[in-house]
C-alpha cells in the first residue's frame, strides 16, 4: 500500500544504518507510542544490531502518527519504523526525495533490420564453419546487425546432423524415471529465435500482451512439464437428446445458449472434487492440490485464443455454467476480457470438439497438471450387445503432468467423467 | 544446518579450526574483549583466552610481521588487519617476507601463515574503508589470495587456508557480512584453495567473477532468465593463483564472456582473467571479452550517491549481459 | 656488570671464531676480486661483538635473526665455513637458499637461523613473533635479532621493538652500531645521542656497550638473556664498532670518508685489541696463533675448493618451491 506520504504532512521514519556492515536491526523497546509529541533527536525507539545497541533519534519534530514495526521486528536499513506527523508545512526538507528508478531503457524494436555486422565473422564462428563445412552466407545471423553468432553455426551444425535422422515423434513414451528428477534445479532450455524474415506483401502483427502471456505459458508448460496423455471415447447419446429437449426453452428463457460444454464442465467439476490430485499443481519442492475449482477453457475469437477461467465450477448449475461461457465468450469477443478473468485456473478443460477436432494433444496449461480437450460429438456406429447401434459418440482427451499424476489415476477420473456423462438425465443433471 | 550469515561464518571456522588446532591463534587491532570491530572474532577471547586471541598494537607492519615470525617457528597464525585498506604499511612484511620465505630458503622455512582483511564498499565507508586492495598482491608468487562469495564457501575457504602450509590473504566483503546468509553444515570442510567454482550452469554468456559480484551476477542471471538469456556464472574463489583450467573451460563453454569486478578496472584481477582467455581460447570467442569493473578513480567516494555511481551492481551486470547476449 | 667470569678456553675459542670470520671475509674479497665470485658483504670490524654475543646466547635452543654482516654468528650457530663458500658461490648446496639469494642472507632452519631478506629490519618483527610463540608455548628460548644502526630508522624497528615491549616477550634486540648506512653517517641518521636511548619509548631497557670490548658485549647480551628468561622482557643493546670495509664489493667508500679516517680505525680494529690483550696475559701465544692461522686456512681452502668445483643449481628446479609440493 501507498501512502500520499507528502500530502498529509506525514514523513517515514526508516532504520537507520548502524555500522559500517550493518544491513538490518531490530527495534528492541519503542521509546515512543502514537500521539507523542517529541522533537527532533528525541530518541524513539531503542535499536539491537549485531555490532551496537543504540537509540534512534526522530529526524523531526511532530506527532508520532502510527508504529509501523513491532518490538522484535527485524529490518533492513531503510525499511520503515514508524509515521510522524511533521509539525510546520515547510519546516521538513524533502527527506524522501523520490530516487527516480534510474531503468535501463527497454530495447522494445523488434527484430534488428540493420545487416551491418553480417559479414563479421568471430573466431569461433570461422572454425565451426570450416570444421563442419558450412556455407556462411546461407546461416541467417541471430545477433546485432545480423551478426551469425556461434549458437547460429552451432544450430546449422546440428540442423545438418539431424537432417537424415529424424526421431520418430508418433511413438510417444511416458518416461519412468521422472520420479526422481530434481525439479528444483531445473532450467528450461532456452530456444534462441532467430529473426525470421519478412517478405514484401507479408503482414506483420504485434504480439498483444494476452497473446504473450498464453505464448509464454505454453513454452514454459512444453519445455518443463513432462507431457503425457490418454484418450477415452464417451458414449454421450442421452447426453444429446436430453440437452436437444430442453436447448430451445432454455435459450428463450434465458436468452443464450444451452452449450453442450457446460455439461462437461460440470461433469468434469464433480469428479475434480472427488480427484483432487488433477485439480493441483507442481511446486518443485512440494505439490499443491487446490481447494477451490477453477476450470480455465479456451474461447476463441477471431485468430486469438483466450483462456478465461470460471471459478467454483463445482458450486454452480448447468444454467449458471453456461451463463458464464456465455458472459465470457461476450467478453473475449468485444475484447474486454481483463488479466483477472484470466486468472486462478486450477484445472483446464477446451472445447476442441468446436473446431470439429476429434482427437487432439492439448498443452498443459502452466502450472496446471492436467488439461482434457472435449472433442467432436459425432455418431458412430457402436456395438451394444452385439448389435449394431448409431450413437452419439465423443472423444475425451487428457494431457497430464507425469510429475504429479499417473495412469492409475488418470484413469480413474476419466472412467468417472465417463460414468456421469453416459447416465445424464433430467433426474441426474438439472439444468437448473 | 543453520543459517549463518557471512561474517557468522567467520567466526565459526576461526572457532572450530581453533579448537581443533592449538598451534592456531589470532593477532590483530580490538580483536580481543571487543571481538574484533565487525565482530568476526566475536565470543573468541571468552573461549580460548587472551593468549591466543591476541590485542595488539596499532601497527599493521607488527600484526603482519610478528605473525610470519609466529609462523616460521611453527604456529598457525590468523593475523586480522581491520581494514584491507590499512594493509598497506605491511606490505613489505607480506611480499617481501611471506610470500617469499619458501622460495628463498629452498624449502627450509616455510610460513603458514592468514591474513583476513575486510575489503569492498557500500557500508559508506569513503575511500579508505571500501577499497578492493586484491590487485596489488596479485603478481606475488608464493602468496595466495582468497575472496570467497558465500557463507558455505566462507567456511570451508577459511579453514583451507588456516591449514594451508603457505600465507594466505583472505579477503572479506565487508558488505557481504550481514548481507548474504545461507544454510552453512555444522561438520568439518574445506575447499580447496586455487579451484574456481562454476556457481550456475548456463548456455548464452559466461561470467566470472569473485567476491561479493558473484551475489549482484546470480542476481542479474535469474532476471535474465525470464528474458531466455542463460547464464553460466564461474566463482574464481582464489583470485591468485588463478585457475585456468576453470577459467578456459567456462570461457570456452559460450565464447561471450563477461569479467566483474569492484575493483577499478585497469589493472585488476579481471585483466589477468582476460589475458588467460585470449591465450587459450581465440577459436571459441564469439564476442569480444567484456570486462566491467569500477571507473578510474582513485577510490570510492563517501556521499551516498557517489557511492552507489562507482559500485558494482546486479543492474549493471544485467545490461551487459543482455549487451553480450544480443552481440 | 663486571662479575662475570671468562675462562682461558672461552677467550681461545672466541677469539678462533673471530679469526675465522675474518679471514673468511678475506677471501671473499679476494675471490671476488679475482673474478670468481660477484659480490661480498662483510662483516670486518663487528666480529668482536659478534662472537661475544653469540657465546652469551644458547646455540642448542635460540633462534638468531641475523643481518647480513652477521657471518660470526652464524658459523657460531653451526653454519660451517663450507656452507658459506656454497652460499658466496651460489651453489646448489648451499644451505641457506641454494643459490637463490645473493650471500650473506643467512637462513637455516636445522640451527635456528632464520631466513633473511634484503629489506632491512623486516627481521625485528618475526623476533617477536617467535618469542612470542615460544612463550605460548612455555619454552625456554629466546629470539635474537641484529641490525645495523641504519636499522633503527626503519617502521619495522618501532613496531617490532614496541611489540615486544608491550608484551614483554623473551628477545634481544642488538644493534651493531658500525657508523655508517653504506654512506651516512651517524650523525645524519639519528637525532638522539644513542640509539640504546630509543629502548625507553618500548619500555625496555637500553643498553649501550663498546663493541670491541667482548666481554662487555658477553655480558650485556648474557643478562639481556636471563632477563628474557625470566619473564622481564626485552633488551635493547648498541654495540658500537666500526665497518673497516666499504659497505660492499660494489661500494667505494672513498667518496665519502677519508683512508685518513679508516687506517685510523683499522688500527683500533676489535680483532687486534683482543689479539694483544690475549698476547699481554699469556693466553694466547705465537706458537698458538700459528697453529691456528694454519688450521683455519686449510678449512678454507679446502672450503673454496669444494664449492668452486660443486654441482650449481639445477635450471630446471626454477619453479621449485614456490609454493608447498604437497599442493593447494
Amino acid at each position: 500500500m501507498v501512502r500520499s506520504v507528502n500530502e498529509l504532512g506525514l514523513q517515514r521514519i526508516n532504520m537507520p544504518q548502524l555500522g559500517e556492515s550493518v544491513t538490518e536491526g531490530t527495534v528492541s523497546t519503542w521509546l515512543v507510542k502514537a500521539g507523542d509529541h517529541i522533537e527532533k533527536y528525541d530518541p524513539i525507539a531503542e535499536v539491537m544490531t549485531d555490532k551496537v545497541n543504540a537509540e534512534v533519534p526522530s529526524s523531526y519534530t511532530g506527532v508520532i502518527k502510527e508504529l509501523v514495526a513491532n518490538e522484535g521486528d527485524t529490518l533492513e536499513v531503510g525499511q520503515l519504523m514508524c509515521y510522524i506527523e511533521v509539525e510546520g508545512a515547510e519546516s521538513g526538507e524533502n527527506r524522501t526525495q523520490p530516487e527516480k528508478p534510474e531503468k535501463a531503457p527497454e530495447n522494445n524494436a523488434p527484430a534488428d533490420k540493420d545487416q551491418s555486422m553480417k559479414n563479421r565473422y568471430s573466431p569461433a564462428v570461422m572454425r565451426i564453419a570450416q570444421e563442419n563445412d558450412l556455407d556462411l552466407t546461407q546461416i541467417t545471423g541471430s545477433g546485432k546487425g545480423g551478426r551469425i553468432t556461434r549458437k547460429d553455426v552451432e544450430n546449422a551444425v546440428n540442423n545438418k546432423d539431424q537432417a537424415s535422422n529424424q526421431p520418430n515423434v508418433k511413438s510417444q513414451q511416458i518416461p519412468e524415471e521422472s520420479q526422481k528428477e530434481q525439479v528444483e534445479d531445473f532450467t528450461p532450455p532456452i530456444i534462441r529465435r532467430k529473426p525470421i524474415k519478412v517478405n514484401e506483401g507479408d503482414r506483420e502483427i504485434p504480439v498483444t500482451g494476452l497473446r504473450r502471456t498464453i505464448a509464454q505459458n505454453m513454452v514454459r508448460s512444453k519445455t518443463e512439464i513432462p507431457h503425457a496423455w490418454m484418450m477415452i471415447e464417451v458414449d454421450v447419446t442421452n447426453l444429446v437428446a436430453y440437452r436437444n429437449a430442453e436447448k430451445d426453452q432454455f435459450k428463450e428463457n434465458e436468452g443464450y445458449n444451452l452449450s453442450y460444454f457446460a455439461f462437461f464442465l460440470n461433469a468434469v467439476a464433480k469428479e475434480l472434487k472427488k480427484f483432487p490430485e488433477l485439480n493441483s499443481c507442481w511446486a518443485g519442492d512440494k505439490i499443491i492440490q487446490r481447494k477451490d475449482i477453477n476450470l480455465s477453457i479456451a474461447v476463441a475469437h477471431g485468430h486469438e485464443l483466450y483462456v478465461p477461467v470460471i471459478k467454483n465450477v463445482d458450486e454452480k448449475s448447468i444454467k449458471g455454467i453456461a451463463k458464464e461461457i456465455n458472459e465470457l465468450s461476450r467478453k473475449a469477443r468485444t475484447g474486454n476480457l481483463t488479466a483477472d478473468d484470466m486468472e486462478g485456473g486450477t484445472f483446464t478443460v477446451n472445447n476442441t470438439g468446436s473446431f470439429g477436432s476429434v482427437e487432439s494433444m492439448g498443452v498443459i496449461n502452466y502450472p496446471q497438471s492436467a488439461i482434457l480437450q472435449v472433442e467432436s460429438i459425432v455418431k458412430r456406429p457402436v456395438i451394444i450387445n452385439d448389435m449394431f447401434a448409431a450413437r452419439d459418440m465423443v472423444n475425451l482427451c487428457l494431457s497430464l503432468d507425469h510429475r504429479v499424476l499417473d495412469g492409475v489415476i488418470c484413469g480413474a477420473f476419466m472412467s468417472h467423467v465417463k460414468s456421469i456423462l453416459e447416465n445424464i438425465s433430467s433426474d441426474t443433471t438439472p439444468i437448473y | 544446518m543453520a543459517v549463518l550469515n557471512y561474517i557468522q561464518a567467520i567466526t565459526k571456522a576461526l572457532k572450530e579450526e581453533m579448537e581443533r588446532d592449538e598451534k592456531v591463534f589470532i593477532l590483530g587491532e580490538d580483536v580481543g574483549p571487543r571481538g574484533g570491530v565487525f565482530r568476526a572474532t566475536d565470543g573468541l577471547y571468552e573461549q580460548f583466552g587472551e593468549a591466543r586471541v591476541l590485542d595488539t598494537p596499532l601497527a599493521e607492519s607488527a600484526i603482519a610481521g610478528v605473525g610470519i615470525g609466529a609462523a616460521m617457528y611453527g604456529m598457525k597464525p590468523v593475523a586480522e588487519m581491520q581494514f584491507a585498506d590499512f594493509i598497506l604499511p605491511a606490505v613489505n612484511q607480506i611480499m617481501s617476507e611471506a610470500a617469499r620465505i619458501r622460495y628463498r630458503s629452498n624449502n627450509d622455512w616455510d610460513c603458514p601463515i592468514t591474513i583476513r582483511a575486510p575489503y569492498g564498499g557500500g557500508v559508506h565507508g569513503g575511500l579508505y574503508h571500501s577499497q578492493s586492495i586484491e590487485a596489488i598482491f596479485a603478481n606475488q608468487p608464493g602468496l595466495k589470495i582468497v575472496m570467497p562469495s558465500s557463507p558455505y564457501d566462507v567456511k570451508g575457504l577459511l579453514k583451507a587456508s588456516i591449514r594451508d602450509q603457505d600465507p594466505v590473504l583472505f579477503l572479506e566483503h565487508k558488505r557481504a557480512y550481514r548481507l548474504l546468509k545461507e544454510e552453512v553444515p555444522e561438520e568439518d570442510y574445506t575447499i580447496p584453495i586455487g579451484k574456481a567454482a562454476v556457481k550456475r550452469e548456463g548456455s548464452d554468456v559466461t561470467v566470472i567473477t569473485y567476491g561479493l559480484c558473484v551475489h549482484f551476477a546470480k542476481q542479474a542471471a535469474e532476471k535474465l532468465e525470464q528474458e531466455g538469456i542463460s547464464t553460466e556464472i564461474l566463482d574464481l574463489r582464489t583470485v591468485y593463483p588463478l585457475d585456468q583450467e576453470a577459467i578456459i573451460k567456462a570461457a570456452s563453454k559460450t565464447g561471450k564472456v563477461l569479467l566483474v569486478t569492484e575493483d577499478n578496472k585497469e589493472g585488476s584481477i579481471i585483466g589477468e582473467v582476460a589475458a588467460i582467455i585470449s591465450e587459450h581460447c581465440l577459436f571459441d570467442l564469439d564476442a569480444p571479452i567484456k570486462r566491467l569493473g569500477a571507473p578510474e578513480v582513485p577510490a570510492m567516494p563517501f556521499a551516498s550517491k557517489l557511492e552507489k555511481e562507482m559500485l558494482m551492481n546486479s543492474d549493471k551486470i544485467e545490461t551487459a549481459i543482455r549487451d553480450l547476449a544480443e552481440f | 656488570m663486571d662479575n662475570v667470569q671468562v675462562s682461558n678456553e672461552q677467550h681461545l675459542a672466541m677469539y678462533e671464531e673471530m679469526l675465522l670470520a675474518r679471514r673468511i671475509d678475506e677471501r671473499m674479497w679476494l675471490l671476488n676480486r679475482a673474478g670468481s665470485i660477484p659480490f661480498v658483504v662483510s662483516g670486518q670490524g663487528q666480529e668482536v661483538m659478534q662472537v661475544a654475543a653469540s657465546f652469551a646466547l644458547d646455540k642448542e635452543v635460540d633462534y638468531i635473526l641475523p643481518y647480513y654482516r652477521d657471518l660470526a654468528v652464524v658459523l657460531h650457530f653451526g653454519m660451517t665455513t663450507r656452507d658459506i663458500f656454497l652460499m658466496a658461490y651460489g651453489k646448489a648446496e648451499d644451505p641457506n637458499s641454494g643459490g637463490r639469494q645473493m650471500p650473506n642472507h643467512f637462513g637455516q632452519k636445522k640451527n635456528r637461523i632464520v631466513t633473511q631478506s634484503s629489506p632491512v629490519t623486516t627481521q625485528v618483527p618475526h623476533a617477536a613473533g617467535i618469542a612470542l610463540a615460544a612463550k605460548m608455548e612455555g619454552k625456554s628460548l629466546v629470539s635474537f635479532a641484529t641490525m645495523g644502526e641504519g636499522s633503527t630508522n626503519q617502521g619495522d624497528f618501532h613496531e617490532g621493538l614496541n611489540f615486544a615491549g608491550v608484551h614483554k616477550l623473551p628477545a634481544i634486540f642488538m644493534v651493531e652500531n658500525n657508523k655508517y648506512a653504506i654512506s651516512v653517517p651517524l650523525s645524519k641518521q639519528v637525532a638522539c645521542e644513542n640509539i640504546a636511548d630509543r629502548a625507553i619509548g618500548y619500555g625496555m631497557p637500553g643498553i649501550k656497550v663498546d663493541g670491541n670490548d667482548p666481554v662487555a658485549v658477553y655480558q650485556a647480551v648474557k643478562e639481556a638473556r636471563d632477563r628474557a628468561l625470566n619473564g622481564d622482557g626485552p633488551t635493547l643493546i648498541e654495540a658500537e664498532s666500526y665497518r673497516l670495509t666499504p659497505h660492499s664489493s660494489d661500494d667505494d667508500d672513498m667518496t665519502y670518508r677519508t683512508k685518513e679516517e679508516v687506517d685510523y680505525e683499522k688500527s683500533i680494529d676489535g680483532l687486534l685489541q683482543y689479539r694483544k690483550k690475549l698476547m699481554e696475559e699469556g693466553i694466547l701465544t705465537e706458537d698458538k696463533e700459528r697453529e691456528m692461522e694454519e688450521k683455519l686456512k686449510q678449512e678454507i681452502n679446502e672450503a673454496t675448493d669444494y664449492a668452486e668445483k660443486a654441482a650449481s643449481p639445477d635450471p630446471k628446479t626454477l619453479q621449485d618451491f614456490v609454493y608447498s609440493e604437497e599442493g593447494f
